[in-house]
């Protein structure tokens, strides 16, 4: 029953199990949607989907596979061809001539009563009706029935605000930040060590010895360099939420951050006014490397800002060296370095990014792509 | 109700609930799963709880869970400082381990004499191990002592329900196990009965002012963090008893701060959002 909704849901990526799914057979076989679309649509969607942001894939899948009762261009031909034929409007009374042109609803009102005929006679021949329990006239005729206000609802798709796959909020940034942890036992010993207080309790014949150890705590450093103004002013409230979420994560051993525009070389910003700086080398040599080192910004610049020397946007920075030669170093030194592009992945064929992707592995700015960042982050050797 | 072997969940008399709401507990009930329900905060995801305990008159059992619980909280533990202690100045009889068992909030629910309701709030505060090392317990519904050998079977499967605020992924293996439910916030009309449930008091033209202004604050998109449920009821409470009538109310939004916690939305408001509510 319905299982080619299984498969509608699997294509559009929700992550349905067979367990959830015998599960939903199991509620269905006890009476639990009391034989109502609207019922179901609550019920499959309560068994099956389990985080708010797979609720849109849900919805178009549900469209897309219920839906097609409803508005079944097959059907709607087939009453335009029944009326055709003049033959068939004799069995129409004088009155409700005149109201043909009243619309459609009227008309399909008029004449479910003759669809159901017509299916009859049909028999034997495959309907795509047949799979389901419903009948599809009462579904598609009757304008206010509870039937169409499922699939109003899941039409409506105001979850679409909800989906993973796009950018949310500073919280959404807070939870994602917060995998970035790694527990290691550092600090004052100050935790009861309660397994090696009794060992050696026991060893002193029952004399109690406390023993103490360092508590756990995060050892993760999290450097972030972000790309401002110019081509970034668009994604400025974005990368502000980011940057908002690392600043009140209180979870990091150390957290520093700077500013650059479009590409790094001897040195880089210490305000987003750009007025203190600090010297590229000098974080190269004052960091170790075990720091986690986010970039964010578009990566989109002019090809001679990146790969020529005295190539910088501001002419008195007069760089020796070349900005993707300082990325690379940064690359070198430090084993963890990700890059958080806010551009859409459309986009990404601009040469600098092409150019910057070779040497970080660069991920979108959507909650999807900084899960997938940070889990290289952490990810051990 | 009485031709359902199962308990059924009509909602109570302070808590409202949407049909999809009522029936996910139902359905989480009679197939004997876990209830998860996620949903903005103030939506009343752990009232729901209380209410279902209340609605079905169940006792209810509450693990609230905290960053440092881990599963075996849950359970029971072993009081082995309170054996040691003993040991060394004499009370009791240590032999008897049994009496240093100490059942924790599963445990409770497990060997109630009658079915229970039973809570885990805000699962995902813990570790993000913690929901795995629940599943079988959760699943079988029994947990092994092993310091008396001892099985623990629940008598009767208690109704779990299980709140998250979406702060840690929830493993997919748990998931699959869960019926889930996102509680949506209330349209105007639902929040209309919700508000007339706690103050059935309130004269319509101030409720129809109120809910005006408060949705006018939901739209605003610039806020960090939009008003709820609860402050909405809070404000109410607070206009009732300031006397404010629903002229003033609809001049300028007495109280603001009751509705607006974060600084920045409080000077957002007042900056840009002032002219706004007056248009």
């Amino acid at each position: 029953m319905f299982t080619n909704f299984f498969y509608a849901l699997r294509r559009k990526k929700v992550p349905v199990s067979i367990t959830e799914w015998m599960a939903l057979i199991d509620a269905l076989s006890r009476g639990f949607a009391f034989s109502s679309l609207d019922t179901f649509y609550y019920l499959a969607r309560s068994i099956l989907v389990k985080s708010e942001g797979y609720f849109d894939q849900y919805d178009s899948a549900f469209e897309e596979y219920f839906g097609g009762i409803e508005t079944s261009e097959r059907f709607r031909d087939e009453v335009l061809e029944w009326l055709k034929y003049p033959v068939n409007r004799i069995e129409l009374t004088e009155n409700e001539v005149p109201q043909l042109g009243g619309g459609f609803d009227y008309l399909t009102k008029t004449h479910q009563q003759k669809m159901m005929e017509m299916r009859e006679r049909r028999d034997g021949e495959a309907s795509s009706f047949d799979s389901y329990d419903v009948d599809p006239e009462r579904i598609r005729f009757g304008g206010t029935s509870i039937y169409k206000s499922a699939l109003q609802v899941a039409k409506e798709r105001k979850f679409r605000n909800y989906r993973s796959d796009v950018v949310l909020d500073v919280r959404s940034f807070q939870t994602a930040l917060k995998r970035l942890r790694r527990l290691s036992r550092i600090g004052p010993e100050d935790e009861l060590d309660l397994d090696a207080t009794i060992d050696h309790t026991c060893k002193n014949a029952g004399d109690l010895e406390f023993k103490w150890r360092r508590a756990r705590k995060n050892a993760v450093k999290l450097l972030l360099f972000m790309d401002v103004g110019g081509s970034m002013s668009p994604y400025a409230k974005l990368c502000g939420r980011l940057f908002s979420a690392a600043h009140a994560a209180t979870h990091f051993k150390d957290f520093k951050y700077y500013y650059f525009h479009n590409c790094i070389y001897d040195s880089v910003f210490e305000d987003i006014e750009r007025n203190e700086f600090t010297n590229t080398s000098h974080l190269l040599n004052t960091l170790d490397s075990d720091y986690k080192v986010i970039f964010l910004g578009d990566a989109c610049m002019g090809d001679e800002e990146l790969t020529m020397k005295y190539g910088a946007i501001y002419y008195y920075e007069r760089n020796e060296v070349p900005g993707i030669v300082w990325f690379q170093r940064i690359s070198d030194h430090f084993k963890r370095v990700v890059w958080l592009n806010p551009e859409d992945l459309s986009e990404w064929n601009h040469p600098t990014i092409k150019m910057i992707r070779r040497i970080f592995p660069m991920f979108e700015l959507t909650l999807e792509g900084l899960d997938a960042a940070i889990s290289m982050l952490i990810a051990r050797y | 109700m009485s031709e359902r072997k199962f308990d059924r969940f009509m909602g109570t008399q302070k808590y409202i609930v949407s049909e999809p709401l009522q029936n996910a507990v139902n359905v989480a009930i009679a197939l004997q799963r876990p209830l998860l329900v996620k949903g903005e905060p103030g939506t009343g995801k752990t009232l729901l709880a209380h209410n279902i305990a209340l609605g079905l008159d169940k006792e209810l059992i509450v693990w609230n869970i905290k960053s440092t619980s881990t599963a075996q909280d849950g359970l029971y533990i072993y009081d082995t400082v309170q054996r040691l202690n003993d040991s060394r100045f004499g009370d009791g009889d240590v032999s008897d381990i049994k009496q240093y068992i100490k059942l924790g909030k599963l445990g409770m629910a497990f060997t109630h004499s009658e079915r229970v309701v039973l809570i885990l709030d805000e699962i995902d505060k813990a570790d993000v191990e913690f929901p795995n090392d629940l599943l079988n317990e959760l699943d079988e519904m029994s947990f092994h002592i092993h310091e008396t050998n001892e099985t623990i079977n629940a008598k009767h499967r208690p109704i779990v329900v299980i709140t998250s605020n979406s702060e840690k992924e929830l493993p997919d293996a748990f998931l699959r196990r869960c019926i889930f439910h996102y509680i949506e916030f209330p349209d105007e009309t639902l929040m209309e009965e919700i508000v007339m449930v706690h103050f059935p008091e309130i004269k319509t033209n101030l409720l129809r002012e109120v809910l005006k202004k408060f949705y006018l604050l939901r739209g605003i998109n610039e806020f960090r963090k939009k008003p709820s449920t609860s402050e909405l009821l809070d404000w109410i409470q607070a206009l009732i008893a300031g006397g404010i009538s629903y002229e003033e109310v609809s001049d300028e939004i007495p109280f603001l701060g009751v509705l607006l916690k974060k600084e920045t939305d409080y000077e957002h408001f007042i900056s840009k959002g002032a002219e706004a509510s007056r248009a």
